[in-house]
């Protein structure tokens, strides 16, 4: 970062260019290494101390509690690897459920996002829009998905649209709600200094409010991201016709008891959540840690 | 009321012998008669406030806190209307710096240096042209790409200054925007508040805390009296533009100082 003092600011601002600029200077990297410091304890360590309790916990179960007929139900670890991942023809079926699971969850958090983004743009505009349409947005997360099956099958069949509608209806609501807080809670100075050159609404949203929400919109976007697998799965359990998905497998090896195959199955799902976690947790800060610093004021 | 009557006519004739012979005749740049101002709670924030800002002219408001010296700002602007009384704008090139600079974090200073010639919808080329005046103007060249969160707050004002003379107003509002500063670098903006001024020879009404500022700055100074505010005392300032940074240290700028102190803890 060069830094040049401008020539109408001397001695007193050039001292606070000076003052200031090294000090974002140095505190990133200073920030980082910290973190990198710290980073191996807290982000590797600590969860690696759970993780080994977590599965000794597991094999004392699995061991120590279950007998021989009950141990179907929780396998050792090492047998749920060797069965569920290490066998080639498991791993390839389950890799292609995968795929098809990726597709449900993408899909139903695409569809989410654009159509939980547009409701909660709709609800911004006018109080009258929010006041009829938040309950029913309420209503729809709140919603048993249970109970709307027979409805989705008569209409929208038992394969992939009925599952991608599932998907959409369990992850739609922390966008819709995230997105209108954003879009709501625009410093209202900032409102005033708009107002002064009366903009259009259009104007108005898009170069104000928009930006101004998409860290919590992004904040959205991630829990959405969680749940939207979830959702996928919960659809794929319900809706079994065509290809199988992480959610069909759950339901198919419950039912012959096949433990090995759905342990396994079951952490790929959670992977499957943690990366979209991820993925979204680091798509926010590319598009908007460089302004937004949440701590840092 | 009879004081003022009396302070406004005696500011009419001030007016033009002040600034040097650049200020006040023809229409005034802008004119409250009679403006009260009552809010929905009930609090009466104005009430009988007269003030006339001539073209050419640098009127700085004083007075204590919560004297409606931002709502007087805020119905100049549109931003709030009057209850009672008239208002006359004689421009709708009306430039407003906030007490906050209330930059877009997401924008860096040429960004936002160019909103509101964006939301004016200035032809591009112009726009940039504008731009990069203003950018020089408030001396924050070479600093274009930063985000406001890299800036220190008297940077971050400048470029709050530098977004509202890309449109080169004719009559500019001040709502303390130098009260959150240091001292020094509020000296510092104050003289290239000046020289923006000379060059750019806008009408301005400032508020602010400090009455070394408004003398600094002003060609005439007006003290509020508190709530509900109105229109205690006018001032002219007799210091000819240019003025030096040293104005500050002399003899009777202390006594225009203290004149105008006195006006302020002369209230109950």
């Amino acid at each position: 970062m060069s830094v040049t003092v401008p020539s109408a600011a001397e001695t007193d601002e050039a001292g606070k260019v000076a003052a200031t600029t090294p000090v974002t200077g140095a505190a990133l990297p200073r920030t980082r290494s910290r973190w990198r410091g710290a980073g191996l304890v807290s982000f590797v360590l600590l969860p690696g101390a759970v993780f080994a309790v977590f599965i000794g916990v597991w094999y004392a179960v699995s061991d120590g509690v279950l007998n021989d007929q009950q141990r179907f139900m929780l396998p050792p670890p090492h047998e749920v690897v060797r069965i569920g991942f290490l066998d080639w023809s498991n791993f390839k079926t389950m890799m292609s459920a995968l795929r098809l699971t990726c597709e449900v969850t993408f899909s139903g958090l695409a569809i989410s996002i654009v159509i939980g983004v547009a409701v909660a743009v709709a609800m911004s505009q006018a109080r009258w829009i929010e006041n009829s349409l938040y309950p029913w947005a309420v209503v729809i997360q709140t919603v048993p998905i249970l109970a709307l099956t027979p409805v989705l099958s008569f209409f929208f069949g038992f394969a992939l649209t009925s599952r991608i509608i599932v998907c959409v209806i369990i992850a739609f609501f922390p966008i819709v709600s995230n997105t209108l807080f954003g879009l709501q809670s625009v410093d209202r100075g900032m409102h005033e200094l708009f107002s002064l050159h009366h903009p259009s609404r259009l104007t108005r949203l898009w170069k104000l409010q928009l930006p101004a929400a998409l860290p919590s919109m992004f904040t959205g976007f991630r829990n959405a991201a969680g749940l939207s697998v979830i959702g996928a799965i919960v659809g794929e359990f319900f809706f079994k016709q065509g290809e199988p998905g992480l959610g069909t497998n759950l339901s198919v090896f419950t039912s012959r008891l096949e433990g090995e195959r759905l342990w396994a199955t079951t952490l790929t799902a959670s992977l499957l959540g943690v990366a979209v976690f991820v993925f979204f947790g680091w798509l926010a800060r590319r598009v908007v840690g460089r302004w937004y610093q949440p701590k840092r004021g | 009321m009879t004081i003022a009557d009396t302070t406004t006519a005696a500011a009419d004739t001030t007016a033009d012998t002040a600034a040097g012979g650049a200020t006040g005749t023809g229409a005034p740049a802008l004119h409250f008669a009679g403006v009260r101002k009552r809010f929905r709670d009930g609090t009466v924030a104005l009430t009988d406030t007269d003030l006339t800002i001539r073209p050419g002219e640098f009127v700085s408001i004083v007075g204590p806190s919560g004297c409606g010296k931002s709502t007087l700002l805020r119905i100049a602007s549109g931003l709030d209307e009057a209850t009672d009384g008239t208002v006359e704008v004689a421009s709708t090139n009306v430039g407003y710096v906030f007490q906050d600079a209330t930059l877009l974090p997401w924008r860096n200073v040429r960004d936002n240096v160019r909103l509101f010639a964006e939301l004016e919808h200035l032809d591009s080329a112009e726009r940039g042209r504008r731009v990069a005046d203003a950018i020089s103007l408030v001396g924050l060249t070479g600093f274009e790409k930063h985000l406001p969160h890299e800036l220190s707050g008297g940077m971050r004002m400048r470029t709050s200054l530098a977004r509202s003379l890309v449109l080169d107003p004719s009559i500019f509002l001040f709502d303390e925007p130098f009260g959150a500063l240091d001292e020094i670098t509020r000296e510092r903006l104050n003289d290239e508040l000046l020289r923006m001024f000379i060059l750019r020879r806008f009408a301005a009404l400032f508020i602010t805390h400090s009455v070394a500022e408004a003398v600094f700055l002003s060609t005439r100074v007006v003290v509020m009296s508190g709530r509900p505010g109105r229109v205690k005392a006018d001032l002219a300032v007799p210091f000819d533009y240019p003025r030096s940074p040293q104005l500050r240290y002399s003899a009777e700028f202390a006594a225009l100082c203290g004149e105008v102190s006195q006006h302020l803890r002369s209230e109950s």
